[in-house]
């Protein structure tokens, strides 16, 4: 019985994160980044991280500042270079940290197959690249495919707009982005939300990520930022 | 290259307008606008080919996807428009249009890997005339990689446009008989719409279906690839 905790603090929430531990980290550039959990567990001191990801942190907030504290062994994601990414940009210049780049889509599916039990699959991205080399091939109806293998967290850490007191959560326009696949994908789903409602509240029908996902939640004050140089 | 096919224009096959220089990125922009299909659904990558959404008139009902998780994108967001929570896969604040879906990351790219994207259109830093694009990598050293959708996107959509100057800077043609950088897909490209010529590319090799400023057999020349006119 796992049944998701709505738990005061962001401290609370991110409580038991190991040295060594695998992160999935939403969000997409800044939206949906959960930047009050991050900064928890900046505080917290797990370090030696695997942090999964799609950018590899933007500004001096959120991942990037997880970064700047020296928190971060390995990065798995698809797009680390931006107009803002001086802080993962320096530390790879440095040899401080390790990048595995992985087409966004193949990011995405890798955590689906974890989350649903997948145990491999074969996917037609990047075949005939750099990012297929070494890796297994097979011809299925006269395409070529590539064998992937699922993403599996310990922890994910995701931002959500609402959730219910049982733990269903909707989210908000493209704050979404990997919040529901990730919730799948770690062993600990810990989000953090605008707002809690009461059991009931929420549309079955419209609810995104169904509570079995999710173990802890906190209720933070929304924090907004926009990607410098965006273009 | 060995084997070249390189043939002049035959009159009425090749539409050559030489009563003019090449086109501006803004006109290259709107003569794609104009060859997508009425109702596609389209993604257009980040960079240059963000700029064909703004010659798309509304009345075609092209549905913009985005690979962050949106069907129905409308123009950039402005002023008190602009909310952290929407952007577009360049990370630019955008707004939604009526019917707009969300979806999550996974979603995003199943509908690409799926074939039900009609039109991708993505910049490039080389293209081969069978169709391999390189434009996620320069593979210089120090260089950090991010590849972003641009794999998913250029196996997965039904037909892939490039938008690009068709020469570099220092003169060098960015179609090529093979790619120098690092390939983002293999055979993936069905047609490059730059300031010169729009060229189809593809197992049969390259062939000129329209040209600006230059006549064909003049492009032919300067470009090293096998390459048919109309």
């Amino acid at each position: 019985m796992s049944r998701a905790r709505l738990l005061e603090t962001c401290d609370e929430a991110v409580a038991g994160v190991e040295d060594g531990a695998t992160v999935l980290v939403g969000g997409f550039g800044m939206a949906g980044m959960p930047f009050d959990l991050i900064d928890a567990l900046i505080r917290q001191g797990a370090k030696d991280l695997t942090v999964v990801s799609n950018n590899a942190g933007n500004g001096d907030v959120g991942l990037a500042a997880l970064l700047a504290a020296g928190r971060v062994r390995k990065v798995l994601c698809s797009f680390p270079r931006q107009a803002d990414s001086y802080v993962f940009d320096a530390l790879y210049r440095a040899g401080r940290i390790e990048l595995e780049v992985v087409p966004q889509g193949n990011l995405a599916e890798r955590m689906r197959a974890a989350g649903a039990g997948i145990g491999a699959f074969f996917c037609p991205t990047a075949v005939g690249t750099q990012l297929a080399e070494g890796k297994e091939e097979r011809e299925i109806g006269g395409r070529r495919y590539v064998l992937e293998y699922p993403i599996k967290g310990d922890y994910a850490l995701i931002s959500g707009h609402t959730a219910d007191a049982v733990g269903n959560l909707v989210y908000r326009k493209t704050a979404r982005n990997f919040g529901p696949v990730m919730a799948t994908a770690a062993t600990t789903t810990i989000v953090q939300v605008s707002d809690v409602v009461p059991v009931g509240t929420l549309d079955p029908e419209a609810v995104v990520t169904p509570s079995i996902y999710v173990d802890r939640i906190v209720q933070v004050k929304a924090r907004h930022y926009t990607v410098q140089g965006a273009r | 290259m060995t084997n070249s096919r390189r043939t002049s224009a035959s009159p009425g096959v090749v539409v050559e307008h030489l009563d003019c220089g090449p086109l501006t990125m803004d006109e290259l922009a709107a003569h794609i606008a104009r060859d997508i299909p009425a109702g596609a659904f389209v993604n257009l990558g980040i960079g240059l080919p963000t700029k064909v959404a703004d010659h798309l008139p509304r009345t075609a009902g092209v549905i913009l996807h985005t690979e962050n998780g949106m069907l129905g994108m409308g123009p950039a967001a402005r002023g008190e428009a602009i909310d952290p929570d929407l952007t577009n896969a360049g990370k630019v604040p955008v707004t939604e249009l009526p019917g707009a879906a969300y979806f999550h990351q996974a979603d995003s790219f199943a509908m690409m890997r799926g074939g039900h994207l009609d039109v991708c259109v993505l910049g490039a830093y080389q293209v081969s005339e069978h169709g391999d694009l390189a434009n996620w990598h320069t593979g210089e050293p120090g260089a950090i990689p991010a590849v972003g959708g641009a794999m998913d996107l250029a196996i997965g959509a039904k037909d892939v446009y490039v938008m690009m100057s068709l020469f570099t800077r220092a003169g060098e043609p960015k179609l090529v008989p093979s790619c120098a950088y690092p390939l983002t897909g293999v055979g993936c490209v069905s047609r490059i719409y730059t300031d010169h010529a729009v060229i189809e590319v593809g197992s049969a090799g390259a062939r000129i279906i329209e040209t600006w400023g230059l006549c064909a057999s003049a492009l032919a020349e300067r470009l090293g690839v096998n390459l048919t006119c109309g």
